[in-house]
């Protein structure tokens, strides 16, 4: 964002007649402007317009939600009566699914991003045998679906017992060939092998150089490589809609299905499945808003070259 | 190790025991290193991806046999060969769904990128106003998973609830109906479409940005237009990330369900065996027939796989032909 006035500013300064600009230019500049935002603005009112509708919507009570239009908010304290109506349901049910998905969606992304940097780390700053072809693999699983994994998987943690516990969603959520691949590109740009070197010479064991050196040096591109595991893991929906079936151990998306597919028979609940989507997507916006800013997108588009 | 081999650092020894016995040292550990570094990525990826992989073929080429016959006969598992395969590749409800599936396909991936394609090029022109409020709205679905994306529109589309239908009949036009087995494909598309533009528009202008703007400024020297800018330079320096954007929506697509599945409660026009995934989903937990879910997700993850690295090697030797 702070890049644009700058690159605005370099873009006119480097015209070298600014007496004499051509005519054309200057008037096919000014048309696009308005009508570049204009498109612009249509775009984002497309994207903005479910997250308003289900801020609205939010606040009506059951009844209105099918007799008022529903673009118009309510003000009779319908919100405070469905959040609260939220929060009773079966025992504060709700709160319990806002936490596995902290558990699923954000440890499971930390414990990633810890095992898929070593492995970056690993492939990028050393040569060994099976290298090549460690990093193949990756690359083909990079390929694979997640979500034609998930009853492989399934199948296979029934075979162990797995299925049902809150392991059998966070273990296969922590492999993840992407990030890998992300980590082992960021390696080799942004860790110096001169600097593990001295670091050597001082005496630093390897595992010490990794923590001290390396893993500080990724850390642009760890955050990135955190976020897009996060929603990831967030949005795989088929493998625990397969794996669980106790409903004290679902994250949000299966809940607010499972709701939703219960509101088909009880309108009522569809009150509450609107105000669970609004309340759980507001931290995620917040969060997203929050890092994007640390994001090294560039990491993505320059991986294919790399 | 260290206190042992300071004597020998400090008086700088030049052939001191210690110093070759350090570097003898630090040189089995950068030896070991790598291996201890890849290890616990290596495991999870063989016993989560690999074996998972592995399992499901096996199981694919087996199924449940009655032996014996009659009340008392027994239910074991045997070795049918590629029974399941012929059964999965005969069924035409799979090619139904595979139909729909290139159908969304069609509609999504170009549409999507398009658009994503347009406002990255539309923020990259040097005088539009509300840069960054634009961008961040565009941006906003990426963080609302597709099941709660899917949540959002199918009440928007709900005939009871939804305000579009509302709109309509106001202006007295009649209302469009999102849920007939003819428009309910346009449904689930825009469902995934709106999830995805802002994500691929961030991609894109992320590399347009690392651009040199010098590039530009001779172009615009030379009398170009912003639209020649953008199609002669723009865009075919965007090659690479176009061709990944592109990749990750095609396996995107072929393994569409949560948009489809979530909207299913809603109407009576969306089947259990509506997309590939559905029908894989419904063979295994539904029917009861792990051994045809097995046989059709092999299927899948094959016809992918061959998908994704064709296309790659297809589009790498055109978008970077002239570099070799």
């Amino acid at each position: 964002m702070s890049l644009t006035p700058g690159v605005a500013q370099t873009r006119a300064g480097n015209t070298k007649a600014p007496a004499t600009p051509t005519p054309t230019r200057q008037r096919s500049g000014r048309s696009s402007h308005w009508g570049a935002t204009a498109i612009l603005v249509l775009g984002a009112l497309y994207c903005l317009l479910p997250v308003l509708w289900v801020l609205i919507a939010s606040t009506k009570t059951p009844g209105q939600l099918f007799t008022t239009f529903s673009f118009s908010p309510s003000f009779t304290g319908g919100l405070t009566g469905n959040i609260r109506g939220l929060l009773d349901f079966k025992d504060g049910l709700f709160l319990r699914w806002a936490a596995n998905t902290v558990l699923y969606a954000g440890v499971g992304a930390l414990l990633t991003v810890f095992v898929s940097a070593a492995a970056g780390y690993g492939m990028a700053k050393y040569r060994f045998a099976g290298r090549e072809l460690i990093f193949r693999l990756i690359l083909a699983g990079v390929l694979i679906p997640q979500v034609t994994l998930a009853i492989p998987q399934y199948l296979l943690l029934a075979k162990v017992g797995l299925v049902g516990s809150y392991w059998s969603v966070l273990l296969p959520s922590l492999i993840s060939p992407f990030s890998i691949y992300l980590c082992r590109v960021y390696a080799m740009a942004a860790v110096p092998d001169e600097l593990l070197e001295a670091g050597r010479i001082d005496g630093a064991g390897e595992a010490r150089l990794f923590r001290s050196v390396g893993l500080p040096l990724m850390l642009p591109g760890l955050v990135t490589v955190f976020l897009l595991q996060f929603v990831a893991i967030w949005n795989n929906f088929l493998l625990p809609f397969i794996m669980l079936s106790d409903d004290s151990r679902f994250p949000m998306t299966v809940g607010l299905y499972a709701l939703l597919n219960q509101g088909a028979s009880q309108p009522a609940l569809y009150t509450l499945v609107i105000t669970g989507s609004m309340l759980s997507i507001l931290p995620l916006i917040a969060l997203v808003l929050l890092l994007q800013r640390y994001w090294r997108l560039d990491l993505l588009s320059g991986g294919l070259k790399g | 190790m260290t206190s042992s081999l300071q004597p020998a650092d400090a008086a700088d020894l030049a052939v001191g025991r210690g110093a070759e016995d350090r570097r003898r040292r630090t040189f089995k550990a950068a030896r070991i290193a790598p291996y201890v570094f890849v290890l616990p990525a290596l495991i999870l990826f063989i016993g989560f991806l690999l074996i998972p992989i592995v399992y499901a073929t096996w199981l694919s080429f087996r199924a449940n046999r009655r032996s014996g016959g009659g009340i008392l006969g027994q239910q074991s598992e045997t070795f049918v060969g590629f029974e399941n395969y012929v059964r999965s590749l005969t069924d035409p409800l799979l090619y139904d769904a595979l139909g729909r599936m290139l159908i969304y396909g069609a509609i999504v991936i170009p549409t999507m990128l398009g658009l994503a394609l347009l406002f990255a090029l539309l923020l990259d022109l040097p005088r539009v106003r509300l840069r960054s409020a634009t961008r961040i709205s565009i941006f906003l679905p990426y963080a609302v998973p597709g099941v709660i994306a899917s949540l959002l529109w199918g009440f928007l589309y709900l005939p009871r609830v939804s305000p579009i239908r509302r709109v309509f009949e106001q202006i007295g036009l009649p209302p469009p109906d999102f849920f007939t087995t003819s428009s309910v494909i346009w449904s689930v598309s825009n469902i995934a479409i709106w999830g995805g533009v802002g994500f691929n528009m961030i991609v894109l202008y992320t590399a347009l940005r690392s651009i040199p703007t010098e590039l530009y400024d001779s172009a615009a020297l030379d009398g170009c237009s912003e639209r020649q800018i953008a199609l002669r330079i723009k865009i075919p320096l965007l090659a690479p990330a176009l061709v990944l954007t592109g990749i990750f929506s095609m396996i995107a697509t072929l393994q569409v369900f949560n948009e489809p599945q979530t909207l299913s409660p809603l109407t009576n026009v969306i089947s259990a065996t509506w997309m590939p995934m559905q029908k894989i989903y419904t063979d295994a937990f539904v029917l009861n027939d792990i051994y045809s879910a097995a046989a059709t997700s092999v299927i899948v993850a094959l016809v992918t796989l061959v998908l994704s690295l064709g296309i790659l090697s297809f589009l790498q030797r055109r978008a970077f032909g002239e570099d070799r």
